[in-house]
């Protein structure tokens, strides 16, 4: 049945299509890759570039219009393709395992933890009698110390990292032939990120299970696999051992995905970001040449009529590129310089300021704080990036800036020295005009029946005042700040690309004069290629009109590089604010340390993992708030006495009992 | 919150509701035309014989008064007299009760375990001949108003097959089989209402569950279809069904007036639809706050299954 020297998995060949509308739509095509035993295999690449595909087909579950028109799958040996019913089903019982990008949905809602998990022992023909001690034993396995109580409980009670080890417990309880992580953590916080990725390596070492890691997060690729496949437009373009990969890419794509990427010690004061230009093919069935050409610096004659054959560049590794030796020559696609027409903007007086604003949920006997006092104020022309884990309030100071949610009566929010009402409701049309915002997923903040042109002019009538030709005017003004084509002006969102329709929130929040632009993890739903085009343009018109952002993110690469000034939340409390290169470089609090080192999870620091999960808001804990997870607590202090936020060297505030000197220092690896 | 104080509060709630259809129900009932007492004594009455009953009957009181002394009886389980009868209301209201909520459990048996089926079905072979055919012939059904297709099945099984009887009454003494045999007919338009709007919302919740996540995972454990389907699409997919049907199941028990008329069966529909004709006041307004406490309960208790059900709904209380 099994060949125990057969490769774990073997795809060869493989040409997949989706029948849309009577048509075949190509998504994969000639994919060959081996995984051996053992090894764990990455497979990265943007959305559309059919890596879940790969996936589904793997398992057999591609959707009912998906169909494997050529190749072949062998999973240790077996032909995953030929099978059919009860030895399908065994195939899956023993042979595969997945783990998924949302463990909140992998899970049924109505049924236990306990008997979730007791079906895989029970199709694996374990006696019902053995079946919890057994489900027990692997919850405790992936690192779960009080199983009993977990198995009792439904999936909506547990967090996210918590659901996570439950799948994967789900998943290596019958020791799989293959184990398929499909962006396992990227629905996680950083913080926990880093603990499921230890998990997932101590375990995989300890069982030498072979690993199929797909992922859009370069950086969890590099550590966690041994060899890695990139991905584009459902094409293998280059394939070989992660590291050499990463640090001498062969193939434009790899060279142009890697430069997109935010990297320590960057800032935008220094270099704009490179982008890809243009967008993925539409159709397969057209590509002559090379699917990458008509994005690629390099491409000549022969790239747009021969698609390159996978051209061996070193030992063990491939690259699809005619010119592949040039790779790393690829010419820059933006300019690397920061817009030298600097607005300057005198600076006598911050453009907001929060005085000890807190928002308190719940009744006064059981007050839930998701603020609790906390003062930032921004400065023209500067951007103030505002980190911490779900949970830590991060939005709510946001939607508290916005007059979205009302703070507590106390709380004074002043604009340029003004003071602002509570109510965005409440507030003068220059002053909304004056705090805008741009969201996290546009597909929701934009108005789906409404034109590109109607939703970035109804701003300017409704808060400038524009009419007629001066409206016309402003509109193509806008839409040549913001670099989009004034063609899309009659499309609706969803005629645009996830990249297009951030820039057409962007141009909303821009359209009157905006002072100062909320932007609540703006690029957390796009890909690397399109973030870096986006903070690009964030820079851009922040270094032309000395507007100010609130910039909220959980990716502290981004942060660091779009920001002035980083402000950490921790459960409500503001727990250090400080320019950026200090906070990051240190002496910073034990907190910011700790989201540091889950943050560069990918070059496995080992220490200073966050244990635990955040506390709730409606019993935080006494003292520092902090103390029940501090890897540097000093001792009873921390429990009974909150310390104060104190300002430390210059304009540095950290709230911490620690000296100075005692707190930890992050040193940047330049990559 | 506990599940107690939940209860209770729904509780206070549907009272609330009750409440405001009383009132909504004794103003509607002024705003009826004509004279009551005018109405039982016949045009050529003595204008003084009218007057002398509408005081006795005490409608000539404020209308404050009247309310207060209606609904403090009604609390007590004092209905009131019926201006037709001249008898108390409650056992007549009873008894119609009782007779429609036969009808409507026979409906109800019938229609709830098949429309489940035929969506769940339809949704398992989405998209075939099976799936369009279910669907199709839901829809059609439901739209056809239940005069229409009563009298289509009066004219093929009574007066052609001879195979149902005529009327839903069954005769005197009947045992409970024959009572059930002479109900079988009154409740296929019933049937053929609810049939498709059932079928429609089990399969869209079939759908939505078979296309999961957590399908997927159980699928890719290696459970068979058969496990797959009763222990993780199921459990989940039928879940809004429950709510829809407890909104039908009102509508059995309210909106029967066409049907009970048409096969000449003395439920609460027939019966408030005579009051209504004759401006038998009390008799009118307690048979539609009967309905109305009837559906009430029936919305309560489906709120109470779903959430037992669906363990997400906790009442905000952790264990």
């Amino acid at each position: 049945m099994q060949d125990a020297t057969a490769a774990a998995l073997e795809v060869r060949d493989l040409d997949i299509a989706y029948r849309v509308r009577r048509r075949d739509r190509q998504v994969i095509r000639g994919l060959s890759f081996r995984i051996g035993q053992g090894e764990t295999f990455g497979l990265v690449g943007e959305s559309g570039c059919g890596k879940s595909t790969v996936a589904l087909a793997v398992t057999r579950y591609l959707p009912e219009n998906g169909r494997v028109r050529t190749g072949s799958i062998h999973i240790g040996g077996q032909d995953a393709l030929a099978m059919q019913g009860e030895a399908l089903r065994q195939f899956r019982t023993r042979s595969i395992s997945m783990v998924y990008q949302d463990p909140g949905r992998a899970l049924n809602p109505s049924i236990r933890i306990g008997a979730q998990l007791a079906e895989v022992f029970e199709v694996a023909g374990v006696p019902a009698s053995e079946r919890m001690d057994r489900v027990e034993a692997i919850l405790g396995r992936v690192r779960i110390v009080d199983a009993g109580r977990v198995m009792g409980r439904y999936p909506h009670e547990l967090s996210g990292g918590m659901l996570q080890r439950v799948v994967i417990a789900m998943a290596l309880a019958v020791d799989p032939t293959l184990l398929i992580l499909d962006e396992p953590t990227t629905a996680l916080d950083a913080t926990v990120e880093a603990e499921v990725l230890d998990l997932i390596e101590t375990l995989r070492a300890e069982m030498g299970s072979s690993v199929l890691f797909i992922g859009h997060n370069l950086a969890v690729i590099r550590r966690m696999c041994a060899r890695v496949g990139v991905l584009y437009a459902g094409t293998l373009v280059e394939e070989g051992p992660t590291r050499e990969i990463f640090s001498h890419p062969r193939h434009p794509y790899t060279v142009g995905l890697l430069r997109c990427l935010p990297r320590p010690g960057l800032s935008k004061h220094q270099t704009r970001l490179d982008t890809i230009p243009g967008f993925l093919p539409t159709s397969l069935a057209d590509v002559k040449g090379c699917v990458f050409a008509p994005r690629c610096g390099l491409a000549q004659d022969i790239c747009h009529t021969t698609e390159p054959p996978l051209i061996p560049v070193a030992e063990g590794r491939v690259s699809r590129c005619h010119f592949h030796e040039q790779a790393p020559n690829l010419p820059r696609t933006t300019p690397p310089a920061p817009p030298t027409n600097r607005k300057k903007i005198p600076a006598f007086r911050p453009v907001i300021r929060a005085d000890n604003i807190s928002k308190t949920f719940g009744s006064a006997a059981a007050p839930v704080y998701a603020l609790r006092d906390v003062s930032v104020e921004i400065w023209p022309g500067e951007t103030l990036g505002l980190v911490g884990e779900s949970g830590s309030g991060k939005t709510t100071l946001a939607k508290l800036l916005m007059g979205l949610t009302p703070p507590d009566e106390k709380g004074i929010i002043e604009l340029n020295g003004q003071k602002l009402a509570h109510r965005a409701t409440a507030r003068q049309p220059a002053e909304l005009e004056a705090l805008q915002i741009v969201f996290q997923n546009p597909d929701a903040a934009l108005n789906r029946s409404q034109t590109i042109r109607g939703i970035i002019s109804r701003p300017m009538k409704k808060l400038g005042g524009y009419r007629g030709a001066a409206l016309t005017e402003r509109l193509s003004g806008l839409m040549s700040h913001i670099r989009l084509a004034e063609r899309y002006l009659p499309m609706r969102p969803r005629q645009l690309s996830g990249g297009l329709k951030q820039r057409v929130a962007i141009a909303r929040a821009f359209a009157g004069d905006p002072r100062i632009v909320v932007c609540d993890e703006p690029t957390s739903a796009l890909d690397v290629s399109v973030q870096a085009a986006i903070l690009n343009l964030l820079a851009d018109l922040q270094a032309e009109q000395g507007v100010s952002y609130l910039f909220v993110s959980h990716d502290l690469r981004v942060v660091r590089y779009i920001s002035d000034r980083i402000a950490v939340l921790y459960l409500g409390r503001l727990m250090e604010i400080g320019p950026a290169e200090a906070v990051f470089n240190g002496p910073h609090h034990p907190y910011t340390e700790s989201l540091m080192a889950a943050s560069a999870a990918e070059e496995a620091s080992g220490q200073l993992r966050l244990k635990g999960e955040i506390p709730s808001a409606m019993r935080p804990p006494s003292g520092c708030v902090f103390h029940t997870r501090c890897p540097r607590k000093i001792g009873t202090i921390c429990e009974t006495t909150e310390p104060e936020l104190v300002q430390r060297e210059g304009d540095h505030g950290i709230r911490c009992h620690l000296d100075l000197d005692q707190m930890g220092r992050t040193v940047t690896v330049e990559a | 919150m506990g599940l107690y104080r939940a209860i209770f509060y729904r509780l206070v709630l549907a009272v609330v509701t009750l409440l405001l259809l009383s009132v909504i129900v004794f103003a509607g009932c002024q705003i009826l035309p004509g004279d009551v007492g005018r109405a039982i004594l016949g045009p050529f009455a003595d204008a003084r014989a009218v007057q002398a009953l509408n005081h006795q009957l005490g409608i000539d009181r404020p209308l404050l008064v009247q309310y207060w002394s209606w609904i403090s009886g009604m609390v007590r389980g004092n209905m009131g007299m019926s201006y037709t009868y001249r008898a108390p209301v409650a056992p007549f209201v009873i008894h119609a009760v009782l007779n429609s909520m036969k009808l409507a459990a026979i409906a109800f048996i019938l229609v709830v375990p098949l429309g489940i089926l035929g969506g769940v079905v339809a949704a398992l072979k989405a998209n075939s001949w099976i799936d369009r055919t279910i669907v199709i012939a839901g829809l059609s059904a439901t739209v056809v108003p239940e005069f229409v297709s009563g009298i289509v099945f009066i004219m093929v099984f009574s007066i052609w097959l001879h195979i149902l009887p005529l009327t839903g009454t069954a005769p005197r003494g009947a045992g409970p089989v024959t009572q059930i045999y002479y109900l079988l007919m009154p409740s296929i338009p019933l049937f053929m209402i609810l049939f498709g709007y059932i079928a429609r919302m089990a399969r869209a919740g079939m759908i939505e569950a078979l296309h999961s996540d957590y399908t997927r995972t159980a699928v890719l454990k290696g459970l068979s279809r058969r496990q797959v389907i009763w222990r993780h699409v199921m459990r989940n997919a039928l879940l809004p069904t429950i709510t829809v049907i407890a909104t039908q199941c009102g509508y059995l028990i309210g909106g029967l007036v066409v049907v009970e008329t048409l096969f000449n069966y003395h439920g609460i529909g027939s019966l408030i639809f005579s009051a209504a004709k004759a401006k038998d006041f009390p008799m009118l307004a307690a048979g539609i706050l009967v309905i109305g406490t009837v559906y009430v309960t029936v919305n309560l208790i489906a709120d109470l299954l779903y959430s037992a059900l669906n363990p997400r709904i906790s009442f905000g209380g952790s264990r």
